[in-house]
């Protein structure tokens, strides 16, 4: 049995296919057509919803794809959507901001952008423009071009903001308290079935028991298979439960983020040691992606082009596994075997990942090549970790995404550094090593000459931006 | 019964609210908001509802040897699964042409993503998970994808077509200068945040009710006729809103209805086929990628002296609209200048990819971008900044100013507005600054680029130059308005209703306007062609002015003065000096029998065109911008962003600032769009692979300029359009082509502008590497 709230009311779901999406309860289940499906695949924001968790004594909102969310993962949240914003009749401010300011044409993106707007507008005040991109990114408009959508989000802020959901909240907090989110969660229907564990030991055991179960984690990847490749997965089991899983733990030496943990959650962490990494982090996906996507699952999955793994790599980080009763530890190099094939046992999952601190005396840079700068997929993703000392290269490592089957270390680039002067020619003989390292696809992304072209370029901005720090090299930074 | 005031005296009127020059907000801006607006899939269902989805082909180009669909109609949730043959009528509906079956007829493959037959289910999901089982066997024919192969073998949907002015040939001959080039320039998918829907619903003595995201009504109702073999008095195609259009729902939206219809006739139960995006961009028809070749003459200081341009578009597999998209790109080959000595050749190329179809600008943007191309050409070849080259060859005022079509350019306003905008954008000043800046910065690069464009304002299909309304007031003073027009979300209900308050004097919180439909308006005209509300407004002042006229009539005889002391102002009638509210006049109106209701028509005066000749004025007029953009280009990976855009446009005299300046603004965008990030990608074998949000990437949020000016050029149109005003909704595309051109300075700076960078549309960064690596090694 689900329960979770919705208007104010305790909303129970029993019997129903774990398979179907908040998006299509909403429109077929309970006839609410406010939120509009765009492209049923988390690409253009016009499902947006808002979910409000416990968060102490309060509510945190976040604003999430609701085409690609799982209904049952909804339990024990506040599900809003737009029908709920208008309030004894009048509009919402952030809903008057939009009117005003002209925001909507067609109209059909604008619920996605007004319940993006709601979240942008509960969690951050005084945004500057470039947050209000951010936490709009994701929702796109065929119609306006965006700049009346800019300044209606900026003028939402002129009207105050204590609103129903703000008048409620203490209501709110002892409703979804009453939902107990301790205890193990599963739905079944059409002989279809659903299982949130609380605890890894737990969800162990559910492995076992259904070693083909699909693990969901934000649901990112995995509503695809269910909403583009119109599959109905047997045995889905939800980790955003499992306790231990969404932790964070910091040692003197590095993090370790726990594999259900939000990229929204973590993300200010590696803004601390890699700003590079936490801007690749506000450029994968879109908020509404982050605010359920994990690390965890950009990893799991095993995918070539997650913008996580290079990084990773890179860094060294160790990838914590888990079956039934023990527990292995993997560089992230080892996790990725071949195309979408990891390097998983049977019942086996990824518990935790562990990222190291920056040390001093390295140099991280990353970057991330794509058609459109933001939310797009990379046609190519580089991240270089290197030590120079007295002029030569110490230390490198240095691996790409988008290259090849799978995300890995370009060997030969990095053999033909180490040990050499840092300077040009040295980097002209690494470019040509890393034609060697891969042999790229060409697909709707790119060209394979391109992608080998840009990421040895790539390394070359790398050596600019260390050698010649003055010199201007990413139009992201330029203002 | 309500009683009516007397004629009494008021100290002053107010202006009404939301009359013609108001920025009034959009008429469902706050349906919008709250999740109110309902579209058609968000209509209620019915309890014996069904849902349609087409089976596809997996093929290009080929014959379906087996089709097994027994798996398809034994799946779960499914009734009933069709082929052609039970399709009562005709099974193709080529809106002028044929070529366009509704589901594949003789086994004919022409199109990966072909529809071959329809599942009728209980579910959308569930038609569309049966939908996959059929089992096909196809004998495979070796695709054509690319247009200059099919210019090459001329594999044409239709005959080319000529424009022709003296000897280009010999004046390119003679020409101080010459230089010749191609330029391929990619298609683009409309991406309407709501996809294409139908939803049809059989009432009683045959007659079928289909609700449709349409911009052309009455085509639906005349395609859904003449596949059930009914007449068109049969069918009420009805559409209150669409969830954005912008060509892509002009004839690409029939196949839907028409599937749903043929079910719905056929069950005698509601039928509702949606699609879902990947077989919407799939399945339905884009802009035309094309191919252009062109040479050209002109003297040293950069004046043209002749152009020969081929255009080769692409049609896709079927005729579609193909014919007035590519005259209307040759239409357009001259954008703003004057060519001389023309020869232009259009070609109808055929591939095996959907048909391509309308997408704002409908063909024009194609030849724009190109003579765009060959004036920064020209610019690179006499060593001077491209803005002083095109105002050399701009269209004169009183000379050279005969179109290669022979049409005179009147009223042209561009000299004036370029040279507004150019000193209101400081051109020059950050030329000078941006050379300095790529002086000292030897990895990103600046660009800047002003670029003009002038757009003939009229369908060039003659016949659908009209358009038809209805208004009614009631007994208490509220009106209702319907038209022709169809509402994308371009705001034309709002700019009608403006229309027919200011007829009236009323406030427009009085005038309700309802849902296009072919049985309040009959044989309308796309919503298409930026000709909305120059056609829709001036037949609903037609209609307005039609029962004022009775109006005033009357009141001339009730309150026994002349004509010429009735009138309307601030909600109220005047009679000489006294005046009563409009409401209690309607029903005082009433009372005396005057008859509260009229149709309105419009036919657009002065335009002809002899095809035969391809002289004429198929342009009742023409509207004119001009965008400077700034950009920053990475030398080092193509990547770029743009910094500044400043555009001044030409509206006339705008019936409704707000929405205009959303208009320019969404169709710039747009239009940078299609030069930068929007590339439509097949495979070898014809299969489209950018066919999702994923893969095919639009403009998101933080594409919009940091620094982005839009003014409106105000000057009231000369032709008696509605107000004055001038027609927005296309024109403004092109100003996107500004970014691509300036992404083309930046790279050209590497030469120090001696090269003019190749670099296609669009210009994704692959593309843009691709420019700055040949330029390099050009050099070198």
């Amino acid at each position: 049995m689900i329960k979770f709230l919705l208007n104010g009311d305790i909303h129970t779901v029993e019997n129903l296919n774990p398979n179907t999406t908040v998006l299509s309860y909403l429109r077929e289940n309970l006839h609410k057509t406010g939120t509009k499906e765009g492209c049923a695949a988390g690409d253009c924001g016009a499902c947006t919803v808002v979910v409000g968790e416990l968060d102490g004594e309060g509510i945190r909102y976040t604003h999430i794809m609701s085409c690609i969310a799982l209904l049952p993962t909804l339990h024990g949240k506040q599900l809003i959507t737009v029908e709920d914003l208008k309030h004894d009749g009048q509009l919402h401010p952030v809903q008057e901001a939009m009117v005003e300011y002209h925001g909507s044409q067609c109209g059909f993106c604008t619920p996605g952008f007004i319940m993006s707007m709601f979240a942008l507008r509960k969690n951050h005040s005084a945004p500057t423009r470039q947050r209000i991109e951010e936490e709009l990114a994701g929702n796109l408009c065929r119609c306006t071009g965006y700049r009346p959508i800019i300044d209606a989000a900026v003028q939402m802020y002129n009207a105050p903001m204590d609103d129903q959901f703000t008048a409620r909240e203490s209501e709110t907090v002892a409703q979804l308290k009453s939902i107990n989110t301790q205890a193990d969660v599963s739905l079944e229907g059409n002989g279809y079935r659903y299982f949130a564990p609380t605890n890894s030991k737990q969800l162990s055991e559910l492995l076992l028991q259904y070693p083909d179960a699909h693990l969901l984690a934000g649901g990112t990847d995995l509503g695809l298979e269910i909403t583009q490749f119109l599959r109905e997965l047997e045995t889905i089991i939800y980790v955003g439960n499992v306790a231990d899983m969404c932790t964070i733990e910091e040692s003197d030496t590095s993090y370790k983020i726990g594999a259900a943990v939000t990229y929204t959650e973590c993300v200010h962490l590696i803004e601390q040691e890699y700003p590079d990494f936490a801007e690749i982090f506000e450029r994968l996906g879109s908020t509404q992606v982050r605010n359920v996507g994990t690390v965890g699952g950009n990893v799991g999955n095993a995918s070539p082009i997650g913008d996580t793994p290079p990084a990773l790599i890179a860094l060294n980080a160790k990838v914590y596994l888990r079956k039934g009763d023990s527990e292995r530890v993997i560089p992230a190099e080892d996790y990725f075997v071949d195309y979408k094939v990891a390097a998983l046992q049977e019942s086996e999952f990824i518990h935790a990942i562990e990222i190291p601190k920056a040390q001093p005396g390295y140099d991280f840079r990353m970057y991330k090549i794509s058609k459109r700068l933001d939310d797009d997929i990379s046609a190519s993703c580089g991240a270089f970790l290197l030590k120079i000392e007295d002029g030569r290269v110490a230390d490198v490592r240095i691996s790409f995404g988008g290259l090849a089957g799978i995300p890995k270390r370009a060997g030969n680039c990095e053999k033909a550094l180490a040990g050499q002067p840092w300077n040009q020619a040295t980097i002209d003989q690494a470019k040509l090593a890393l034609a060697q390292d891969f042999t790229p696809l060409t697909d709707v992304r790119a060209s394979a000459a391109y992608r080998l072209q840009v990421s040895a370029n790539l390394l070359q901005r790398c050596f600019l931006e260390i050698d010649q720090p003055t010199v201007l090299t990413r139009v992201t930074h330029y203002a | 019964m309500r009683k009516i005031a007397d004629l009494s005296t008021v100290k002053s009127v107010e202006n009404i609210k939301g009359k013609t020059g108001d920025s009034e907000k959009h008429e469902s801006a706050h349906l919008h908001v709250s999740g109110e607006a309902l579209y058609v899939d968000d209509r209620l269902e019915f309890p014996n509802q069904l849902h349609v989805v087409a089976g596809t082909s997996t093929i290009a180009h080929g014959r379906i040897k087996s089709m097994d669909l027994a798996a398809v109609r034994t799946a779960e949730g499914v009734v009933d699964v069709i082929t052609a043959a039970d399709v009562p009528g005709q099974v193709d509906i080529g809106p002028v042409w044929p070529g366009d079956p509704i589901l594949v007829l003789d086994n004919d493959v022409q199109f990966y993503g072909q529809a071959l037959f329809a599942v009728a289910a209980t579910s959308h999901r569930l038609a569309q998970q049966a939908a996959k089982l059929a089992k096909i066997e196809y004998e495979e024919l070796e695709p054509i994808l690319d247009p200059d192969v099919a210019a090459a073998q001329e594999h044409f949907v239709r005959p080319p077509h000529s424009h022709r002015r003296g000897d280009a040939q010999a004046a390119i001959a003679a020409a101080p200068r010459t230089l010749e080039g191609s330029l391929r320039v990619g298609g683009q998918e409309h991406y309407y945040l709501e996809g294409q829907v139908s939803s049809v619903v059989p009432t009683e003595d045959g007659i079928i009710e289909v609700f449709t995201s349409s911009q052309n009504p009455s085509e639906i109702a005349i395609m859904v006729a003449e596949v059930l073999g009914v007449p068109e008095n049969k069918v009420v195609a009805e559409m209150r809103r669409m969830g954005g259009g912008f060509g892509g729902k002009e004839t690409q939206a029939g196949q839907w209805a028409c599937l749903a219809a043929v079910l719905a006739m056929k069950h005698n139960r509601p039928v509702k086929a949606r699609l879902s995006r990947r077989d919407d961009m799939c399945g339905t028809g884009k802009r035309h990628p094309f191919s252009n070749h062109y040479r050209v003459g002109f003297d040293d200081e950069g004046q043209l002296r002749g152009v020969q341009m081929t255009l080769n578009g692409d049609a896709g597999c079927s005729p579609d609209l193909t014919d007035a998209i590519v005259d209307r790109a040759m239409f357009h080959s001259d954008n703003a200048y004057y060519l001389d000595q023309a020869e232009l050749v259009g070609n109808r190329c055929k591939t095996h990819k959907v048909s391509n179809t309308a997408f704002r600008g409908f063909g024009g943007p194609k030849g724009v971008i190109t003579i765009e191309c060959i004036m920064e050409e020209i610019a690179r070849n006499v060593g001077k900044d491209p803005l002083d080259v095109r105002k050399l060859n701009l269209y004169g005022i009183g000379e050279r100013n005969v179109t290669h079509y022979h049409q005179t350019v009147e009223n042209n306003l561009l000299p004036e507005l370029i040279d507004r905008l150019e000193a209101s954008s400081n051109y020059r000043q950050r030329r000078e600054d941006i050379k300095a800046f790529n002086a000292q910065s030897p990895v990103l690069k600046k660009g800047l680029s002003l670029n003009p464009v002038k757009f003939g304002i009229s369908f060039t299909v003659q016949h659908l130059n009209q358009a038809g309304a209805l208004v009614h007031i009631y007994t208490d003073g509220s009106i209702h308005l319907n038209h022709a027009g169809t509402e994308m979300g371009q705001g034309l209900h709002t700019k009608v209703a403006q229309v027919v308050a200011e007829e009236f004097q009323v406030n427009i919180s009085k005038i309700q306007v309802s849902a296009t439909r072919n049985d309040k308006v009959p044989n309308t005209s796309p919503t298409a062609a930026s000709s909305g509300a120059d056609l829709n407004g001036k037949a609903a002042q037609n209609a307005a002015r039609t029962i004022k006229e009775r109006l005033i009539k009357f009141a001339a005889e009730h309150y026994k003065t002349t004509e010429d002391q009735v009138n309307f102002r601030g909600g109220r009638v005047f009679v000489g000096e006294k005046s009563l509210p409009f409401d209690d006049f309607a029903m005082l109106a009433y009372q005396n029998r005057v008859q509260l209701s009229s149709t309105g028509y419009y036919r657009t005066p002065k335009i002809h065109y002899d095809r035969e000749t391809a002289s004429g004025r198929p342009f009742f007029y023409f509207s004119n911008g001009a965008a400077v953009s700034e950009v920053l280009v990475d030398t080092l990976t193509g990547e770029y962003k743009v910094l500044r855009v400043d555009i001044l446009h030409d509206v006339g005299r705008s019936l409704n600032p707000a929405i205009d300046i959303g208009q320019i603004e969404g169709a710039f965008i747009q239009g940078m769009g299609w030069v930068t990030t929007e590339e439509l990608v097949w495979d070898k074998n014809g299969r489209l692979l950018s066919d999702g949000a994923a893969t095919y990437k639009i403009p998101a949020i933080s594409d919009t300029p940091p620094e982005f000016h839009v003014e409106l050029m105000s000057h009231p149109n000369a032709e008696d359009t509605i107000y004055n005003s001038k027609a927005v909704g296309e024109p403004p595309l092109m100003l996107g082509i500004s970014v691509w051109s300036a992404i083309r300075d930046a790279v050209s700076s590497l030469s120090d502008y001696r090269v003019s960078p190749n670099i296609n549309a669009p210009a994704t960064p692959e593309e843009v590497l691709k420019g700055i690596t040949e330029l390099q090694q050009a050099q070198v």
